[in-house]
Parts: structure tokens; sequence; C-alpha cells
């Protein structure tokens, strides 16, 4: 036995103390408005200039609306990538899983058994799927880059065969009157969007779930050690991710009334570009939902302004990807002034 | 002997009125410091005073405020670490900065791979390396292996060795024993020892104040961010230095323990045989309610080993583990946490603390159920529990809402010790709890230990301080090459007893 001990579990922190500090964390609150300040910014401005582009139009509330329906089931998407990436993961198949569940709930036998079923059945084949992933995550020790990958591909071919590559029309009356409908003359797929933002954000923040999901990503051996079991959550984390593509397929094919195997294309980009342009660390255990919240409204406001001044879609992406970088950037200097 | 780097007893380095801020603090807050070749300096104060900043200063990783730094009689900056190699600055930090998917000799050269026309000369820094540590008293630690399969004392050795690599004129050594076992420190006096002969400076930052009489010539004391005393002598009494730290008297006596009660047949945890290859083996012992057991033992004599398979972090390859009369399930450490057990790890970064999160989050991660309803967190709660406890621990400052990255290393660790105090075990094992804990805060610490046990937990105590484990424990084990040597009641010992055991492993006639 060599005299210094083998050590079975390789630590992850080596960073060095001497690194430039974080900022302090009395001022923890005070340092997130700033972020967060820094990005409504970014909202205001991007809004700003999309009145001056159109002023009749842009903030009508029919264009409002008609944002924010888009934006609804990208944002319910991106609150279960929230979680996951805090958890220190990454999903890459969050656009995949909207296609499979859109086009399983629609299918003719689905379809039949009514609206209830069909919800049921989108809810159930997006957690299954995220179930999916977790397991092979968690105690596959498939690393969540790859496992999710393979989800990505197989989940839309699956999507494929299921609807052979055609448009299922929702020929359900209540479904389609039911969720394109109103409360209160709000649409419902806005609604539900606060919904599972609300209690996305309650979860996350005020319960244990929420607290071992912020310490796996910010330490997960350290979360171990702590008794947490570390594998069931990392598997439920990825579960929650399926669930939300479960509740964004109903809202997207609510607003199409179809189901197909293209839906959902590129989410996973949106997502995750929301996610950090919101604030959340990609390396875990640092975000905040509301961050999310307003990187999918920066791009909704993007994309609301390009369609609205017809310019292309290949400037559009190009807008988007500078408007990631300044989002980011912004944020990294105002904790930045404040450090040294 | 080489010729001397330095002109002996010629002023290197001074620094005065230094002053560094932070968002809410003043870590300095006008230091002064002066080193002369071929002394070791040595920095006392308690937890959070500055030292770590102070060095960081020095190294070049902080830039001060305010305040001048001279050097060789000139003024000079420390722009960055680099530069501070540099002018001849090498510093061993209180944390580990080593890269774990790097070799030992990759990282002891890091940043300055010797080269030829840019490739790196593997051999030679291999060789460089083995000599390193040959001269560390290591020379078992292969130059190739992983830095991160290493254990704790041995990635400081590297860390050590990374700073001799640099022909330094001036060393810095934040905490180096802090992790370090006897030998170790023997070791590693000798070779400071060696570098002050050949007029190398040494600044020394350690809380035990033993170890300043051992190797140290002058010591300058800081409290709260300033210089309270100056070039004193390293035999200044104790009493003088102490009360200059704290501003108070500190009894570091260990506190008085009344006889352990309860009865014979409480018994809380039964190993048997347990066994990992290659690590321990054949290792068996109880601890009842209410008991302290210490285990003493040199670094790699499997102590941490035999601690984190009990709690099930590591799989027994063979062995039992019965806590309250029930098996644990082997390798799990939910079973382990759900059977009332704790263990407050060996290194507070990597295996215990979320350093990017609140105090708070940090004490109550063990017990976030008992810190919840139906699920919901009670953070106001969670808040006043943690005030509470880290008031008795000394935590500087002591506010729960701070992130853990931006305390000093001995307030991290307290708040690693806090969150198994607040979780209620029945059996709590403790890996080095005091490692770079001031005296005061220490004295704290075992009060509160007595406390545990005298309500009836049982503890399991790992230390590499000798005089710890016979002070605070009731019965000793003594561990050597992965074997359970011997077992007594820790009256009947004696630290040179203990260490002759660890150390030859002749069994002491008792
Ligand atoms: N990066 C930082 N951000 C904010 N505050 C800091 C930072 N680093 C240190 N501090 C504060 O500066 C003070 C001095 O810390 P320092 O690490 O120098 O103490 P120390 O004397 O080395 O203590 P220890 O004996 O525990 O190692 C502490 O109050 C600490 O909380
Ligand atoms: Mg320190």
């Amino acid at each position: 036995m060599s005299d210094v001990g083998e050590k079975a579990s390789p630590a992850e922190e080596t960073e060095r103390e001497a690194a430039p500090a974080q900022p302090m964390a009395a001022s923890g609150r005070f340092r997130v408005d700033i972020r967060l300040a820094s990005l409504l910014g970014v909202l205001v401005v991007l809004c700003a200039v999309g009145y001056f582009l159109k002023p009749d139009s842009f903030l009508s509330e029919s264009n409002v609306s008609s944002m924010l329906r888009l934006a609804a089931a990208i944002g319910v998407v991106s609150v279960g990538m929230t979680f996951v990436i805090i958890a220190a993961g990454i999903d890459l198949s969050v656009g995949s899983m909207v296609a499979l569940a859109s086009v399983w709930m629609t299918t003719y036998a689905t379809q039949e058994m009514g609206m209830f079923v069909m919800v049921l059945c989108a809810l159930a084949v997006g957690l299954g799927a995220g179930l999916v992933n977790g397991v092979l995550i968690a105690y596959g020790r498939v690393v969540p880059f790859i496992a999710t990958l393979a989800m990505y591909a197989s989940a839309r071919g699956l999507a494929e065969r299921l609807s052979n590559r055609e448009t299922q029309t929702v020929s359900v009356t209540s479904y389609n009157e039911f969720f394109r409908g109103d409360i209160l003359g709000i649409p419902v797929l806005i609604w539900m969007l606060a919904v599972v933002f609300a209690i996305g954000w309650v979860v996350l923040n005020r319960t244990t779930f929420g607290r071992r999901t912020f310490a796996i990503g910010g330490n997960a051996e350290a979360a171990r050690l702590a008794g947490i079991n570390v594998k069931l959550h990392t598997a439920l984390v990825y579960g929650i991710a399926g669930l939300c593509c479960g509740i964004a397929a109903i809202m997207v094919v609510a607003r199409t009334t179809s189901g197909s195997s293209t839906n959902g294309m590129f989410y996973e980009l949106d997502a995750i570009a929301a996610v950090v342009i919101g604030g959340t660390l990609l390396s875990g255990g640092r975000g905040t939902l509301i961050g999310t919240l307003i990187g999918v409204l920066i791009f909704t406001v993007v994309n609301s302004i390009f369609t609205q001044n017809n310019l292309q879609t290949d400037v559009q992406n190009i807008a988007k990807g500078v408007i990631i970088i300044v989002a980011v950037l912004l944020q990294y200097g105002t904790t930045r002034n404040r450090k040294t | 002997m080489k010729e001397p780097v330095n002109e002996p007893g010629e002023v290197l380095l001074t620094m005065s009125g230094i002053v560094k801020t932070f968002p809410g603090v003043r870590a300095l807050d006008g230091v002064d410091l002066e080193v002369r070749a071929g002394e070791v300096h040595c920095l006392l104060g308690q937890n959070g005073a500055g030292k770590s900043t102070l060095i960081k200063v020095l190294s070049g990783a902080h830039q001060p405020d305010e305040g001048e730094i001279r050097w060789l009689d000139r003024p000079a900056r420390f722009s960055s670490p680099d530069a501070a190699l540099r002018i001849g600055v090498a510093t061993m930090y209180q944390e580990l900065d080593l890269v774990e998917g790097l070799s030992v000799a990759e990282n002891i050269f890091l940043g300055h791979e010797p080269h030829t026309l840019g490739f790196a000369r593997r051999g030679l820094m291999r060789a460089r390396a083995r000599e390193l540590m040959r001269r560390l008293g290591h020379p078992e630690i292969p130059p190739g292996r992983e830095v991160g399969l290493l254990s704790a004392a041995g990635q400081q050795l590297v860390s050590m060795a990374r700073a001799l690599a640099h022909d330094a004129r001036l060393i810095i050594m934040d905490e180096p024993t802090a992790a370090l076992a006897a030998d170790e420190v023997d070791n590693l006096f000798r070779v400071v020892a060696d570098l002050t002969a050949e007029g190398v400076a040494v600044v020394y930052i350690s809380h035990r104040l033993e170890e300043i009489r051992r190797i140290g010539h002058r010591v300058t004391v800081l409290k709260d961010g300033r210089t309270v005393g100056t070039n004193l002598a390293a035999d200044t009494p104790t009493s003088e230095l102490v009360n200059l730290m704290s501003g108070r008297q500190v009894e570091t006596v260990f506190p008085h323990r009344e006889a352990n009660t309860t009865d014979v047949t409480d018994e809380v945890l039964a190993v048997e045989g347990l066994t990992r290859a290659g690590e321990f083996s054949d290792v068996s012992f109880t601890v009842r309610a209410g008991e302290i057991v210490g285990i003493a033992g040199l670094v790699g004599a499997g102590r941490s080993e035999v601690l984190e398979t009990v709690f099930g972090a590591r799989r027994a390859d063979a062995g039992t583990v019965t806590v309250n009369g029930r098996r644990l399930r082997n390798g799990s450490v939910t079973a382990a946490v759900a059977a009332g057990v704790g263990l407050a790890p060996e290194e507070r970064k990597s295996q215990a603390l979320l350093l990017d999160q609140a105090v708070a989050s940090n004490v109550i991660l063990a017990s976030l159920p008992a810190f919840s309803r139906g699920g919901f967190s009670d953070l106001a709660r969670e808040y006043r529990v943690s005030r509470e406890m880290l008031e008795r621990l000394d935590l500087r400052p002591p506010d729960p809402r701070r992130e853990v990255r931006t305390f000093s290393g001995g307030n991290q660790q307290k708040v690693v010790v806090a969150r198994w105090l607040v979780r209620e075990c029945t059996l709590l094992l403790l890996d080095e709890p005091t490692r770079g804990v001031d005296v005061g805060a220490r004295a704290e610490l075992y009060g509160l230990i007595h406390e545990l046990a005298a309500s009836g937990v049982a503890v399991v105590l790992v230390s590499s301080e000798v005089p710890e484990v016979l002070g605070l424990s009731d019965r000793v084990l003594v561990m050597r090459e992965g074997r359970l040597l011997t077992e007594a009641p820790a009256n009947e010992l004696t630290e040179a007893a203990v260490l002759d055991m660890v150390m030859e492993g002749s069994e002491v006639v008792l």
C-alpha cells in the first residue's frame, strides 16, 4: 500500500481561492437584481426598437398576445431546461420530445378517446422520455450530452414513424375550443405558461427538491456525502424536463391544431440560449427562473420585430447570435465590475 | 550546499500599510510585514484575520488598494502570480490549487514546463519531479500518477513540490500542515530548515503554536486585518500571543469531561472485519452511545477510508457495519444517513461545501427534511438555526446569507462541522474537524463535541494531531498501514507512546 492512500472519490473543486472573488453574498439579492435589471434593460430596449419601427402595431394588444402565445411553448420547455442546467446537466432532446408527444397525442387512436386522454398521453410521453434520459444518465452513467443526443435522434425518429411524416390534424373540437380559447380575456396558452412558471419557481426556490437541485449542481460529491440521493434526484430532474416538453406539446398542438414530427425543431437551442441569457451557469449550481423567462421574452420580441418588418430568417438568426453574446457579456460586465 | 540565494539577514521584503477591501469587508486594514533572508517568519491570527489575504497580495493573486511593497529595498509591484514568481516569490496556497486530471509532474511544472523550442521535455520534468518528491520524503509517489487519485496529504505534498520547483527566494506556506500528520510535518520542517540555511526566506502560517516554536524565527500577529504585533521573537509566551490574536484569554486545554456512564450494552456502532483492498483490512471496533472514540495514525494509514466506508461513501469488499443493531447496506450513504450517521469529511472544498451558495444552505444541507414543512423550506428557521450554531463556533462574520466562498479557510471549516452539528445524528464521524480552525474556535468546537457525547451521541474522531485525539476521546484506536494496531482508553496513552506506535509500529507495552 502506498504511503499516501489513493482516493476513490475524485475531488471536483480545484479552483483556487485566489481566483477573483465572487461578489459578496450578503448583497446576493442585490447582485441578482443587477443582473436581472440589465436583462430587463435589454428587453425594454428591444421593445422600444420594435415600437419605433412599427409604432401602431408593435405594442398593440393583438401583437403582444400573439408574441406571448408564441413564447409560451418554448417558455415551458425552458423552465424544465433551467432545472436540468442548474443540476449541472444538459438536455439536447427537448425539441424531439415535444415532437414525439405532439404526434402521439394526435394519432387517430388517441384522438378518438377524447381531449382528456390526449392531454394525459402528451404528459405521459414527455415524462416517460425524460425519465429514460434521467435513468440513463443517473444510473447508467451515460454523460448527459450523449444520452440526450441519443434521445434527440431517436425520439424524432419515433415521431416520424408514428405519423408517417404526415401532419395529423386535431379534430377534437373540445380540445381546440379549450386550448385556443381565453380565460378572463387572456389566452389559455399564456395561462399555462404562467402556471408552469409559477410552480417551477416555487419548486426551485421554496422546496427541498429545489435546494437539492442547486446542491447537486453546485457540488455533487458534497450533496452525496450530505445524504442526498443524487441518482434518484438527477433522474427526476430529467423527468421534469420531459414533463415540460409534454406540456409544451399540448400547447404547440393547440396553436397549430395539428401534431407533426417537425414540431419543436431547434427548441433545444432556443431553450438553452434563453436559460444561459437568463444568467444560469452552464456549470450548474446557480441560476434563476426569472432570468430564463426574460431570456425567452427577449427572443420572442426579436422574432416579432423581424416578422413585423418582413426581414429574412438569416438576418434574424445572425441577430439572435449577437443578442446571446451581448446579453451574456452585459451580465458578466455587471458582476465583474463589482469584483476587485 | 548551494550558494546562498540571498545575503543572510538582509531585509528581503517590506510591506507597509497594506489595505485590501472586498465588497462589504475590509480584509486588510493597514498591515505591516518585514521578512529577512534566511528566516522563517510566522503569521499568526484568528480565522478571518487576513493572513491568507495578505499572502495573496504578496503572491500577486490580489492587488492591494493601498500600501507599499518593497523588495530588496526597491518599490515593487506584484501585478500577477506570474510576476511574483519571476521576482522570486513562490506560494503554497491554503486551498489546494492543483489540476486533478494532470499528473504529479505536470502539476509541479504547470506554467513553467522545461522545454526546448516549445516542446515539453517530459523526461527532464519527470526526473526533476522525482527528485523533488524524494526531497520531501516521498519517493514512492510516481511523477506520472494522476493528482486526483492522491489523498489530501499527497496533494499537499505536490503543492509543496511545486513551490520548491521555482528556486524561489521567498516561499510562502499557508497552513501547509493542516492536513499533515506528525511524520509529514517533520519532513516539511527538514525541508524548511534546508531552505533557510540556503538563505531562502519562508513566510509560514499555522494555527499550531508549537510548530511556530519549533521552526519560527520571528512572528507577526494579525487581528481583524491589522498588525497587532510585529517581529516578535518566536518564543514569546503563548498567553501573550493568544492575547494579541484574540484580545482575550483562551484556555486551549481540553474541557474536562465527566466519565462516561452509559450502559455498556448501548452499542451504537459495530464494525466487523471491514476490508477494502489496498486501503485497509479486517478493521473491527465498536462505539457506544455517548462515547468518543479517536483514531490515531499517519496519513495513509487508512483512517479516512475507514470512516468513509462506514458511512457508505466507499463500498466495502468485506465486513459489516451495524448501527443501532441494524446492518447498513454496503456502499449506500443514503442508508447511513437514514440510520442517523453523519460524516464531516476531510476535504472541505471537494467533499463538503457548496462554495457559491449561502452559509445557511450549506449548514442545513444534510437536514433538509427537518427544515421544511411538506417539502417547503422554512427559510427563516434555516437562518436562525445556522446563525445560532455559527455564533457558537465564532464564524466571522456570522452572516448566514453570505456565500461560503467569501469566508476564510478556517471559517469554511466551521461551516462543514456545523452541518452535522445541526442534524441530530446518533453516530457522528468527524474527519479532521479542526483543520485550519484557530485556537479559540477550536476550544468551542471541543466543548460542542463533548456536549453531543454527553447527550448520548456516539462520536468517532480522526485527527492528525495526537494531543487532540488523546485529549478529546474516551478510547483511542491506533491504525498503521491499513490495520488496527491497538485499542486503549485515552488516559492510559501518552503522546509519545502513540507516535511511537503509528511510526515504528512497535507495540508499546502499556
Ligand atoms: N474573496 C473574498 N470576498 C469577500 N471577502 C473575503 C474574500 N476573501 C476573504 N474575505 C474576507 O476577508 C477576511 C480575511 O480572510 P483571510 O482568508 O485572509 O483570513 P485568514 O486569516 O487566512 O483566516 P484562516 O485562518 O481561517 O485561514 C475574512 O473576513 C474573509 O471573510
Ligand atoms: Mg487563511
